[in-house]
């Protein structure tokens, strides 16, 4: 990667950034996934590991909710985009050596930023927990770089329209900018009070609604017809859905402060917009399952396949959650308990990792021209995953229940904590599970670079058969 | 120019997202910035300092360049007694808290009595200051602000601090900073809901109860009690240094992690702590082998633990 930081632009192979970006965010996926298994050991033993600062707890689990969020998940997006767009427009991408750089400023910044938090520099913010230099870092070498590729590749695109997947990632890539610079703005200028609280939870639902859920849907609008063969089922659903996340899950970042003293008016108008996110929801899956007609073998048989529909069906119980969970009738129940903590992991464990590994597999292969290394280990690694993750969530939505009825009965605390026990230890030994199927998962991608069966031009990679 | 559906696309792009910008960020802005302080917004910032989080004067979150609260009984200038009084002190070159250095964002009432009747304009970071919140009846309505007790009264820094011994100076600020870089938010929300839930833990705050406090902290994941009004459920010391060093001290089933190491080196009597030999002692205990726990060291006064416990002892 590093002699290509000063090669001409037209020296560096196309597709490096993206297979850079590829193998950056499964590493960040394995380091992320194992600080979540380390954090939950301490929350069903808590004396696992003790008398150390920087490994405890309040100083861990910042860690791995950014290296997820910004390292796997991110990275993923990125990769995507940086094969994808170019793919789509039949062009390649606008600046290779722009691509690099990207990636070498994202690891290095987001090394940096976690580094910085651990040690326990932070800015007290829930998701914008970065001190605000990392975050100026983060926007200058992380998302306008990206940004600048994607629109400038879509621009210089060698076709004339510009297909649903495009839209998505030059909107979100824009809107990501947007909301990283507003929702950072309390640390830029310390601003104070419930407006710091309101931006803090602007951010964190912006960053879910305008980056996080339409890239991921970006990327199985791809992937889906790509693969199966089939068409996109409906662009006019398509436009539907894009138009409805522009509008309405840019508006209810209040409700997740619908206990916390902010304007009533806010909070109602946010709880009407939250549940209108089932248009956006019921739009995309429809779209997309309705897609895969005639090709539903695929479903067993592709392990892309499998991982993309997996995700979309994901976003069924997810979106009836977000829709519902935070309206006021609801809120009051689940608000603050393991509910919640279930349904955040969902959206990014559940929803959108299934879609971004399903692009890394399918990019990396393509990218590479190497047939999958083995497909019995990238099984293994769904299953990992699908079980690790559903024991999470299983657990963790119990434990929430638990909590809400303890809080509305007045159950002393220690009481819920007692009785939360098994549901912590489920929770670690899902979240280990995934760790575990990562560890797989890096292996299988590595091996794919060095020993995967070389795919013949003009063929693609799900056409061949594997050779183990 | 032919028509091209992705020109009219940009647009309504635009529209669409700028409306929702609109709505979200400009007019609840608008909103926020018309509510005034409450007395407790006043206190709270003075007591906290700038920032909670990290700032150009304590980039690695130790708790410098923070105010120290003190009661006292005694006028710092003229040694006359006085009503118990909480001052806030500011040695010199400690950054003031936002409310101070903006006026404005105190609301129309306080900043407008903090700056004519509270001289607080007048305050010199340079040369630091001593702040009281006081309260006063505007039109039938109470109406607090911020007295400049340097300027009204002569208090100085040196002085204000020579009049509180260590049982009446308090560490918030730098407590504060130490709840943000431990992390105990993730855990210990500071917002009772308003729902039932505020019977347990009281009562849930108000619009102007944050005006000038950066974070607020309030978290989001609850996996142990509310702490906004901590200190009056509970303010025994003791009790605190017990939980702080090992919870299960005193309550046998928490999974609060233990926060022993921000003891430090030596404890109040500046003895060394043999932590490798408190652990193992506690071990026997928990074994059943030997009756009582080993005796926990009390925290010394600069170090960490005690802001810690200063600044949950306060909330209130």
């Amino acid at each position: 990667m590093f002699k290509y930081l000063f090669a001409k632009n037209e020296d560096i192979p196309a597709g490096s950034a993206a297979v850079f970006f590829g193998f950056s965010s499964i590493v960040w996926f394995v380091v992320g996934t194992a600080i979540g298994s380390f954090n939950a050991a301490k929350l069903a033993f808590p004396d696992f590991v003790m008398g150390s600062e920087i490994l405890s707890f309040g100083h861990m689990r910042q860690v791995h909710v950014l290296a997820v969020i910004l390292g796997w998940i991110s990275m993923a997006f990125a990769m995507a985009m940086m094969y994808i767009t170019p793919a789509l427009g039949n062009t390649k991408l606008w600046s290779e050596k722009l691509g690099v750089w990207n990636c070498f400023l994202w690891n290095v910044g987001l090394s940096l930023g976690l580094f910085l938090l651990w040690l326990g520099v932070t800015s007290g913010r829930e998701y914008s927990d970065l001190p605000w230099p990392i975050d100026i870092v983060v926007i200058v070498g992380v998302l306008v770089p990206l940004g600048i590729n994607v629109w400038m590749t879509i621009k210089t695109r060698r076709v004339q329209g510009i297909y649903t997947t495009n839209w998505f990632f030059g909107a979100a890539t824009f809107m990501v900018i947007i909301v990283f610079s507003v929702g950072n703005a309390p640390e830029f200028f310390q601003l104070t009070g419930l407006t710091e609280a309101y931006l803090t939870w602007w951010f964190a639902h912006n960053v879910l609604g305008l980056w996080i859920t339409p890239v991921a849907a970006a990327i199985a609008y791809y992937v889906v017809p790509k693969v199966t063969g089939n068409p996109l089922y409906s662009h006019r659903i398509g436009h539907l859905h894009f138009w409805s996340v522009v509008v309405f899950y840019s508006t209810p970042a209040a409700h997740h402060l619908m206990s916390a003293p902010l304007p009533e008016w806010l909070k109602s108008f946010a709880s009407v917009e939250g549940v209108l996110i089932l248009v956006p929801a019921i739009a995309f899956v429809s779209n997309l399952l309705l897609t895969m007609t005639g090709k539903w073998r695929m479903f067993v048989e592709n392990i892309e396949i499998k991982f993309t529909i997996t995700g979309v069906m994901m976003a069924i119980p997810l979106n009836m959650q977000g829709g519902f969970q935070q309206t006021r009738a609801i809120n009051w129940y689940v608000h603050g308990t393991g509910w919640m903590v279930a349904h955040a992991h969902l959206a990014l464990l559940g929803f959108s990792t299934f879609l971004e590994a399903a692009a890394v597999y399918y990019g990396l292969q393509t990218l590479l021209r190497r047939k999958l290394y083995s497909l019995g280990l990238a099984n293994f690694h769904f299953w990992m995953l699908l079980i690790g993750f559903t024991t999470y969530w299983v657990a963790m939505t119990i434990a929430g229940l638990i909590q809400g009825a303890g809080k509305i009965y007045e159950v002393p605390y220690i009481d819920v904590v007692i009785a939360e026990h098994p549901y912590m230890i489920a929770r670690w030994v899902g979240g280990t599970m995934v760790f575990l199927g990562n560890c797989v998962w890096l292996y299988n991608m590595w091996m794919t670079a060095r020993a995967g069966t070389v795919i013949p031009a003009g063929r693609l990679p799900h056409e061949l058969a594997y050779e183990r | 120019m032919a028509f091209r559906e992705y020109k009219v696309g940009a647009r309504m792009f635009g529209l669409a997202f700028g409306s929702s910008m609109f709505i979200t960020l400009y007019m609840p802005a608008v909103d926020i910035a018309g509510v005034s302080a409450t007395t407790s917004a006043l206190e709270r910032q003075l007591a906290f300092g700038r920032v909670g989080g990290f700032s150009y004067e304590d980039p690695f979150l130790r708790g410098h360049g923070k105010p120290v609260t003190v009661d006292i009984v005694e006028d710092p200038k003229t040694g006359a007694a006085i009503e118990p009084t909480r001052a806030y002190v500011y040695p010199a070159e400690v950054p003031f808290p936002s409310g101070v250095r903006h006026p404005r964002i105190l609301g129309e009432l306080p900043s407008e009595l903090s700056v004519s009747k509270g001289r607080m304009t007048d305050a010199d970071e340079a040369q630091g200051a001593v702040f009281v919140v006081r309260e006063t009846t505007r039109g039938g309505i109470s109406v607090p602000y911020i007295e400049n007790a340097t300027a009204t009264r002569g208090w100085t820094p040196a002085a204000t601090l020579a009049k509180a011994d260590d049982k009446n100076q308090a560490f918030i600020g730098k407590g504060k900073i130490m709840f943000v870089r431990e992390g105990c938010w993730w855990c210990h929300t500071l917002l009772p809901e308003q729902t039932q839930d505020w019977q347990y833990f009281g009562a849930p705050p108000m619009l102007g109860d944050f005006n000038g406090e950066s974070p607020t902290a309030f978290g989001s994941d609850r996996k142990a009690p509310d702490l906004t009004h901590v200190g009056s459920r509970n303010s025994s010391r003791e009790w605190m240094i017990l939980h702080f060093f090992n919870p299960r001290l005193v309550q046998p089933h928490s999974i609060m992690p233990r926060y022993d190491y921000m003891w430090g080196d030596v404890d109040a009597d500046g003895k060394p702590i043999d932590y490798d030999a408190w652990r193992a002692a506690y071990n026997e205990y928990e074994a059943g082998k030997t009756i009582y726990p080993p005796e926990v060291p009390m925290p010394a006064a600069d170090s960490e633990a005690r802001a810690l416990i200063d600044f949950v002892l306060n909330l209130k």
